[in-house]
């Protein structure tokens, strides 16, 4: 019933230009629906949602994929660190299905309460979960540039959310209730989480999350892993977090999207060779007096080398790195 | 009861993107007939689909050279499904040279995006292609909305190749550092509000004459770009004024000393 009231509305959004709407809190969905999307998100059934990466850590790991009904949305890694005292939950996939089952997953690891969700940074796939956990009553915590951010794409971001049908309708944006300007620190009893915001780089609003006890940083989609980064930010200033992010240390790395890493280098190297490559490619089309639309095509036909989902996100990001660099021209 | 009369306004169908077209046409061109061009007279250049829904270049093309004995007086620039569907209307005059434009637009969804030139002697010749909406969750919304505000009004004027030729039409791009926000009405919960911010009006003048002007609106994405053509006849200033919503105007001048044409 709730369902039909919303979904008319949802297709109207641009169309009226209506303002994104924040629902209201509906019931919680009965505990059929949850076994039902437990095991949708952990695909195969022995993969468990959760793997353990350090003592009181958890990863789920996303798969490499647009929108699309089969994978749920589960496109982006989502972190747990269990204190003494609560849990909180870094990230929650892109749909109330992976946030549900994450939620249930930290159930069967430990009795202790949610306290915290943190986002890295506005994207659907790393927001559309956190419905999973208002029941538990956390602080929703994001970098302070993020509710805006998030607002000022909601509406498309409800045209994709479509394409999962049912659970993408019972999909949606929970605002922070806590933000962070520049640092901030987490006490989950007995363990000291840093929140850390970042100058503009894969987004306007990335931030941080590092765990002290087990050495465990996680990165955001600052990160990107065989997926193909994606710029929604600022190039040059994601080279520059880079480097900073070169003079540091930890002893597990989450990335936004792919595998864990053992070390920060590993972690962001590759993926730095692809931005200062995509640097260089477009500042030299713009010296040769290329025009957007012809640097598109003349790049996009690069190989994808060891990235996926290339087609999707290269010429996308050569589109979004011609705007910003030939403003140093 | 309410939800169900706005689920009858709102579902997107093919006859409300049809309406959606005709109230566009209608309030731009009334009855009079849209043409079609003679083959490749008038180009519209978009991509097959919309890399980043926040930057879709467009390019408009007519394949005829000014002459104040014809020449194109308005290029329209139409997207059907976004919010504000004139996306922009530009006005040339025979010492434009060219009518060509290139810029970069939002794009809320797959539409047609339409060209229409109104020529000097009254006829409208119309260009539609359609755009595929990005994947990957591309939305059109600015990159660096903080970065836009503290450049506001910051301007370029680059010549193609850094330099003009003398009484041929000569390539000149436009950028304006601006956020050119669509606006969005409060949200209750959050409170948050993004008024609607964005630059209107675009005149460029060389050597005081009037060679493109433009009425434009939220549909151009952030940090506005526009390439077009002048005609140098002697030695001059190009001159570009941009016009906000706030009614704050931005000037940028070039000195142009146009070298001898190969034309």
């Amino acid at each position: 019933m709730v369902k039909s009231l919303l979904r008319p509305f949802r297709g109207c959004i641009s169309a009226l230009g209506v303002r994104p709407q924040i629902w209201g809190l509906t019931p919680m969905l009965a505990p059929v629906l949850l076994i039902l999307l437990l095991s949708a998100v952990s695909a195969q059934a022995e993969t468990p949602v959760l793997q353990p990466i350090a003592a009181g850590v958890y990863m789920h790991q996303g798969q490499l994929g647009d929108y699309a009904p089969e994978n749920h949305g589960d496109l982006s890694n989502i972190g747990v660190v269990v204190g003494q005292r609560c849990v909180a939950v870094i990230d929650t996939g892109g749909s109330i299905t992976v946030g549900l089952a994450v939620r249930n997953a930290i159930r069967a690891i430990t009795p202790l309460p949610v306290c915290a969700v943190i986002f890295t940074h506005m994207h659907l796939d790393h927001v559309f979960g956190a419905r999973a956990f208002v029941g538990d009553a956390p602080e929703f915590i994001a970098n302070t540039k993020m509710p805006r951010a998030l607002l000022m794409r909601a509406a498309k971001y409800r045209t994709t959310l479509d394409l999962l049908g049912d659970e993408g309708a019972r999909s949606d944006i929970v605002i922070p209730t806590r933000l962070v300007e520049k640092t901030d620190r987490l006490d989950l009893g007995g363990r000291i989480l840093t929140l850390r915001t970042w100058p503009t780089a894969h987004t306007d609003n990335d931030l941080t999350v590092y765990d002290e006890v087990s050495g465990t940083l996680f990165l955001g989609d600052l990160a990107f892993r065989e997926h193909t980064p994606v710029l929604d930010g600022n190039l040059k200033g994601w080279l520059s977090a880079l480097t900073v992010l070169h003079t540091e240390s930890a002893r597990e790395v989450v990335p936004g999207h792919g595998p864990l890493a053992s070390s920060i280098a590993s972690a962001i190297v590759p993926e730095e060779r692809y931005l200062q490559n995509l640097r260089t490619d477009i500042t030299s089309a713009i010296h040769a007096g290329k025009n957007l639309t012809d640097t598109v095509a003349e790049l996009s036909a690069q190989p994808a080398g060891e990235w996926k989902l290339f087609d999707l996100f290269h010429p996308r990001n050569v589109t979004a790195g011609y705007a910003e660099l030939e403003w140093n021209e | 009861m309410g939800a169900l009369a706005v689920s009858m306004t709102c579902h997107a169908t093919e006859a409300d993107d049809a309406h959606r077209w005709d109230v566009t046409r209608n309030a731009l061109f009334q009855n009079r007939p849209l043409e079609t061009p003679p083959e490749n007279w008038l180009q519209l250049e978009v991509p097959v689909r919309a890399e980043d829904a926040a930057i879709v270049p467009v390019t408009l093309r007519v394949q005829m050279t000014q002459t104040p004995s014809l020449y194109v007086q308005r290029l329209y620039l139409l997207v059907d499904k976004n919010p504000s569907p004139i996306a922009a209307v530009f006005r040339f005059t025979p010492d434009s040279g060219r009518a060509d434009i290139e810029t970069r637009i939002r794009l809320e969804e797959y539409s047609n995006v339409r060209a229409v030139a109104e020529t000097s002697d009254g006829h409208l010749y119309m260009v539609t292609r359609f755009v595929k909406a990005s994947g990957g969750c591309s939305a059109p919304a600015g990159k660096d909305l903080e970065a836009a505000l503290a450049n506001v009004g910051r301007m370029k004027l680059r010549l193609d190749g850094g330099a003009a030729k003398l009484n041929t039409p000569s390539g000149v791009q436009l950028m304006v550092s601006h956020p050119n926000l669509s606006g969005m009405a409060m949200d209750q919960v959050t409170r948050l509000y993004v008024p609607a911010y964005f630059v209107r009006q675009i005149q460029v003048t060389y050597a005081g004459i009037p060679v493109m002007t433009a009425d434009v609106d939220f549909s151009i994405s952030e940090n506005p770009s526009f390439h077009f053509y002048f005609t140098p006849r002697q030695p001059g200033e190009l001159v570009a004024e941009v016009v906000d919503t706030k009614d704050q105007r931005y000037h940028q001048g070039l000195s142009v000393t146009p070298v001898a044409g190969t034309n």
